[in-house]
């Protein structure tokens, strides 16, 4: 089983976001970055389809070449084979992204060793686009599922499955395909000593894709103004409660 | 300008979010038409909640021609639809599915899909001003988006969901879609069984448990809370990803979005990621042991306190109350 996990290096943050001066970036000054969540998941799931079938997870991420962290930390996990699409630090838009992604499986499948799957995350958590993972499927004529929380492979084909309001759906598509998954699919693992061992030293493939442009233009990033204020203190421990019911009770929450 | 808004609906009604998208479908058509486009039986489709969200035509995909949920074959029926009646927009609400259809409407046109707009006006050069969401909402992003029609998903928490003064008729309107067999390729069976309880993202009231839980273990007092209140037991991120509780519970940017009346976070901290998960709470209270938690910042009110030591006094005094009554 070949498979292809597409990461996204998104900004670390933790008590609250920060705007470069311009509004044009997330001021990641004080901050790391981590590959997106959905898909450190989707990481993990290749790893493990590839632990029960064999092959090769390979994973490819389009950033500046600080990115290069990214897919180390996909090694680490147990990704075999890295490829950074190398950029000026620009954002790429998703049909751009989608269609350098396609450029690779295409490579890929000239050198004789195409891919079974393509897996990426259900939405970055940055941009959250929600669109990379289908328009890649169309370019290349493949089934594509999304949202997915359950992913059995076959040699011959594969199971997914999701919520939707309340209730399980699946659905049953043969392979190649492209599914983007989300975090609760699995619980992906710490990176163990060999493996960041083996990350360091790994060689990682690399492309320069041109800049393309796309019809939906950032103008600028802004933070929303919070609604509410400061908590207001009703108490310290169980003394509070009574305080606390008076509340439940005036807000009509109580049963 | 002639809006196409997709709905989702089913024996029970239209789906909350989908009230919201033909409201704002509505204050963008400013006047023109509204197409409400829904997949079922025609005896089935919500006539009166339609037209009293200023819907004016309903297009209806039956089950003979299309049964199922099967996102391509949704998204080929949109791209129909719009070319058959010049719509300028489409649109859906940014649900699993509505993001998922316009993602595939977007491959199909070949135009760009803004997700989880807030607002959007005509701007110059047939673009479309907008306004989006990225973080989950904890950033805005003021936009313009090419391309006609506009494809949009809607970030339905952020609009209130508006019936008209007066509503007139809506129009029926069956379609018959031309579907190849790439398109039906991958096609949902639903399983049979609900799932019990009250869902997270729908429940009245919230009680929420993070890493000040302290294990596993510690989760028994919030459950009977939630029981007593009527309400479900959501936790932080930290939770799932130590595997105390399933990610399904999650409540968050990569878990479920709550809108319930009562949100009582307890030893949850407050980071950014989670308050994305609970901004369409109606009143938040907060139980922790820090008073520097940034919880306080986005909470109406605070206990400051250990919560095993708050809520078993809670749970005793809602016994002792109902007891009384």
């Amino acid at each position: 089983m070949e498979i292809l996990v597409c990461v996204k290096r998104v900004p670390m943050v933790g008590g609250k976001i920060v705007l470069t001066g311009d509004g044009q970036e997330v001021d990641t000054r004080m901050s790391g970055f981590t590959i997106s969540p959905h898909e450190e998941c989707a990481v993990e799931e290749a790893v493990q389809i590839t632990e029960r079938l064999g092959g090769t997870v390979s994973v490819l991420t389009l950033g500046p070449p600080a990115a290069a962290d990214q897919l180390r930390e996909a090694l680490a996990l147990g990704a075999g084979r890295a490829v950074l699409l190398e950029t000026d630090g620009r954002e790429w838009g998703p049909i751009a992204t989608a269609a350098q992604i396609v450029a690779e499986v295409r490579r890929r499948a000239d050198a004789g060793a195409g891919y079974d799957l393509v897996l990426c995350g259900n939405e970055a958590a940055d941009t959250g686009d929600y669109q990379v993972g289908v328009r890649v499927a169309h370019a290349l004529g493949w089934p594509c599922v999304t949202g997915i929380k359950s992913l059995e492979v076959s040699d011959v084909g594969a199971r997914a499955g999701r919520e939707y309001r309340g209730t399980e759906e699946s659905f049953e598509f043969g392979l190649p395909a492209v599914v983007t998954v989300k975090e609760g699919i699995n619980l992906p693992r710490y990176p163990s000593l060999p493996g960041r061992l083996r990350a360091k030293r790994a060689v990682i493939e690399r492309h320069e894709p041109a800049w393309q442009d796309e019809g939906l233009h950032k103008r600028a990033l802004r933070v929303p103004e919070a609604d509410r204020k400061q908590a207001e203190v009703l108490g310290a421990g169980a003394d509070a409660v009574p305080a606390l019911m008076r509340v439940l009770e005036e807000w009509g929450v109580l049963p | 300008m002639t809006v196409l808004c997709l709905v989702e609906h089913d024996a029970s009604g239209v789906a909350d979010a989908s009230l919201r998208a033909l409201t704002f479908a509505r204050d963008l058509a400013a006047g023109a038409g509204v197409g409400a486009v829904l997949f079922g039986p025609g005896d089935e489709v919500p006539r009166d909640a339609l037209a009293s969200y200023g819907v004016t035509g309903a297009h209806v995909v039956e089950p003979d021609h299309l049964s199922g949920y099967a996102p391509q074959a949704w998204a080929r029926v949109l791209a129909g639809l719009a070319g058959d009646t010049g719509a300028s927009a489409v649109l859906a609400a940014g649900t699993d599915r509505g993001n998922e259809v316009l993602a595939h409407l977007g491959a199909i046109l070949d135009l760009p899909m803004a997700a989880n707009c807030l607002a959007a006006e005509p701007g110059d050069g047939g673009t479309m001003q907008i306004v989006r969401q990225r973080w989950a909402g904890l950033l805005l992003e003021d936009a313009s988006l090419a391309g006609s029609p506009a494809l949009m998903t809607l970030a339905t928490e952020t609009i209130q969901a508006a019936a008209v003064a007066e509503s007139g008729p809506v129009a029926v309107h069956p379609y018959q879609p031309s579907l190849d067999e790439g398109d039906l390729r991958v096609c949902a069976t639903e399983s049979a069984g609900h799932s019990s309880g009250a869902s997270l993202a729908t429940a009245r009231v919230v009680v929420g448990g993070g890493r000040g839980v302290g294990g596993p273990d510690g989760f028994a007092p919030l459950e009977e809370l939630a029981g007593l209140l009527g309400g479900v037991v959501g936790v932080s991120r930290v939770v799932t990803s130590e595997g105390w509780r399933p990610h399904k519970q999650q409540v968050g940017q990569t878990g479920t979005r709550i809108t319930p009346e009562l949100y009582l976070a307890c030893g949850i901290s407050g980071a950014i990621q989670h308050m994305a998960g609970c901004a369409g709470a109606k009143h938040i209270v907060a139980v922790n042991t820090d008073p520097g938690a940034p919880i306080l910042a986005h909470a109406d009110y605070a206990v400051l306190g250990d919560l095993r030591e708050v809520i078993p006094a809670l749970v005793e005094a809602l016994k002792a109350r109902s007891a009384a009554r």
